[in-house]
C-alpha cells in the first residue's frame, strides 16, 4: 500500500491545482483518482468520504481531507513551507488570500456567458495589474530578496508563481510592467521540484478547454 | 497609546463579526472604527493602509491585517486555540471553512436581489440541515466530548456556535433534529466570555439591516 497522498478530484486544474503545486514544490510524490462522470461523485459522496459531500478530498497521513484551504495549510505546515513564526505566517496566509481571489476571478472565466467574456477578461487584467501584482512587485522590492517571506521559499512563492503563469495565460504580456514579478518567475521556475513540475509528463494539468466544459459542468450539476 | 486591536469595518456584522467573536472568546479587549463615508473609505486605501484595497482591517501587534481568514488564523494561533498540533489544525480547519462556507451565504443573503431571497434563505436552511450540522452533530456525538476538536475549546467552537445562531435567526427551530448542537450551544452560551458577548452592550452587532446594506453599497461604491 502506497503511503501517497491521494487526490480525488477530476481531470483539470479547478480547486486542486494549487494542492498539486504545493506537494510539488515539497517533493512530494502523489496519486491522483479522476472524477468522470456525475455517478462518480455521487458514489465518492454515499460512501461517506467527502465531509461535505464536495471535492477536493486528499487522502493524506490517514485523513480524508476536504476544503481547499485546510489541504493547503496542511501540506504547507508539514513540508515547512508556512515560515518560521506567527507573524511569517500571518503575512503568508495574507499573500495567498489574495492570490486565492484572484485565482477564483481567472477560474470563473470558463463559466462567463460568450458575451460577457470580453468584459469579464479586462476586469482580471484590471484586478491583476492594479491590486493584486503591484503589492508583490513592492514586498519583492523593499525586501531584497528571492522570496516573498522570511527569506525562504514558502507557499506564498509557490501560489504567487502559479497565479503569474495562469495570468499570462489569459494576457501574454501581463507583467510587463513588472520587472521583479518577471525575475521571481525566473527565479522560482528554477527550483528543483517546482522546475521538474513545469516540465512535460508532470502531474500539471493544462487550462481547460472549451470542449471539456460540458463535461466538467454535468460532474458538478452547474449551469442551470 | 492603546495596544488594543483595532478594528476597522463597517458598523454590522458581516465579514468582520468572526474576528468579533473570536477576539471576544479569547477576553482580548478590543477597539472598532466604523466607515460610514466612502471618503473615510477612500483615505485608507490612498494612505496604503489596505494591503488589497478591502476590508476588514485588523491593527494587531504592529501589523495591518487584512484578508479576514488570515486574521483569524492569527487570531486562533496567538491565543491558543487552534489544537495542539498539526492534525488537530488539520480538522479544525476543515470545520472552519466548511462553517465558512454556511456564513458565506447568509452574509451574502441582504445583498441579494428581492426575487432571489426567498430561494436563498431555503438554500441556507438546506445546506445547514443537511451538509453541515450533521457532521458537527456526528463529530459530538462520536467522541462524547464538550468540544469539537481536542477536548478544549477552539476556532471551530466558536464558528460553529456564531453560525447556529446566525442560522437560528432565519430559522428558529433549525436545531430540532440536532440534539447535541443543542446541548454545545448551551455549554457555550455558559462559558463566562460568551456570555458576556452575547449580552446586550457587547461589541456583537445586531442581523443586517437595509441601512447596513445602503452603507456597504455606498461606501465601497458598488452598484
Amino acid at each position: 500500500m502506497s503511503g501517497k497522498p491521494k487526490l480525488h478530484y477530476f481531470n483539470g486544474r479547478g480547486r486542486m491545482e494549487s494542492i498539486r503545486w504545493l506537494l510539488a514544490a515539497a517533493g512530494v510524490e502523489f496519486d491522483e483518482c479522476f472524477l468522470e462522470t456525475r455517478d462518480d461523485l455521487l458514489k465518492l459522496q454515499k460512501s461517506g468520504a467527502l465531509l461535505f459531500q464536495q471535492v477536493p478530498m486528499v487522502e493524506i497521513d490517514g485523513m480524508k481531507m476536504v476544503q481547499t484551504r485546510a489541504i493547503g495549510n496542511y501540506i504547507a505546515a508539514k513540508y515547512n513551507l508556512y515560515g518560521k513564526d506567527l507573524k511569517e505566517r500571518a503575512l503568508i496566509d495574507m499573500y495567498v488570500e489574495a492570490i486565492i481571489d484572484l485565482d477564483e476571478l481567472l477560474m470563473m472565466y470558463a463559466l462567463q456567458p460568450a458575451d460577457k467574456k470580453e468584459q469579464y477578461l479586462a476586469n482580471i487584467v484590471d484586478k491583476a495589474t492594479n491590486r493584486y501584482f503591484p503589492v508583490y512587485e513592492k514586498v519583492l522590492k523593499d525586501q531584497g530578496q528571492d522570496f516573498l517571506v522570511g527569506n525562504q521559499l514558502s507557499r506564498a512563492d509557490v501560489q504567487l508563481l502559479e497565479a503569474l503563469l495562469m495570468a499570462e495565460e489569459y494576457k501574454s504580456d501581463i507583467l510587463a510592467k513588472f520587472p521583479l514579478l518577471q525575475s521571481f518567475k525566473a527565479r522560482i521556475s528554477n527550483v528543483p521540484t517546482i522546475k521538474k513540475f513545469l516540465q512535460p509528463g508532470s502531474q500539471r494539468k493544462p487550462p481547460l478547454q472549451e470542449k471539456d466544459l460540458p463535461k466538467v459542468m454535468k460532474i458538478f450539476n452547474l449551469g442551470h | 497609546m492603546s495596544e488594543k486591536p483595532r478594528l476597522i469595518y463597517f458598523n454590522g456584522r458581516g465579514r468582520m463579526e468572526s474576528v468579533r467573536w473570536l477576539l471576544a472568546a479569547a477576553r482580548v479587549e478590543f477597539e472598532e472604527i466604523f466607515l460610514d463615508t466612502r471618503e473615510q473609505y477612500v483615505k485608507l486605501i490612498k494612505d496604503g493602509s489596505l494591503m488589497f484595497q478591502q476590508v476588514p482591517l485588523v491593527e494587531i501587534d504592529g501589523m495591518k491585517m487584512v484578508q479576514t481568514r488570515a486574521i483569524l488564523s492569527y487570531i486562533a494561533g496567538k491565543y491558543n486555540l487552534y489544537g495542539k498540533d498539526l492534525k488537530e489544525r488539520a480538522f479544525i480547519d476543515m470545520y472552519v471553512e466548511g462553517i465558512t462556507d454556511l456564513m458565506h451565504m447568509i452574509l451574502m443573503f441582504p445583498f441579494s436581489p428581492p426575487e432571489a431571497k426567498e430561494k436563498n434563505l431555503a438554500l441556507i436552511t438546506e445546506r445547514a440541515t443537511h451538509r453541515y450540522f450533521p457532521v458537527f452533530e456526528k463529530a459530538l456525538k462520536q467522541h462524547g466530548q464538550d468540544f469539537l476538536v481536542g477536548n478544549q475549546v477552539s476556532w471551530a467552537d466558536i464558528q460553529l456556535m456564531e453560525v447556529i445562531l446566525a442560522v437560528e435567526e432565519k430559522t428558529p427551530a433549525v436545531l430540532l433534529a440536532f440534539p447535541q448542537l443543542q446541548a454545545f450551544k448551551t455549554r457555550m452560551s455558559n462559558m463566562p466570555a460568551i456570555k458576556k458577548f452575547l449580552q446586550p452592550g457587547s461589541p456583537r452587532k445586531p442581523p443586517p439591516d437595509d441601512h447596513y446594506v445602503s452603507t456597504v453599497l455606498k461606501v465601497l461604491a458598488e452598484e
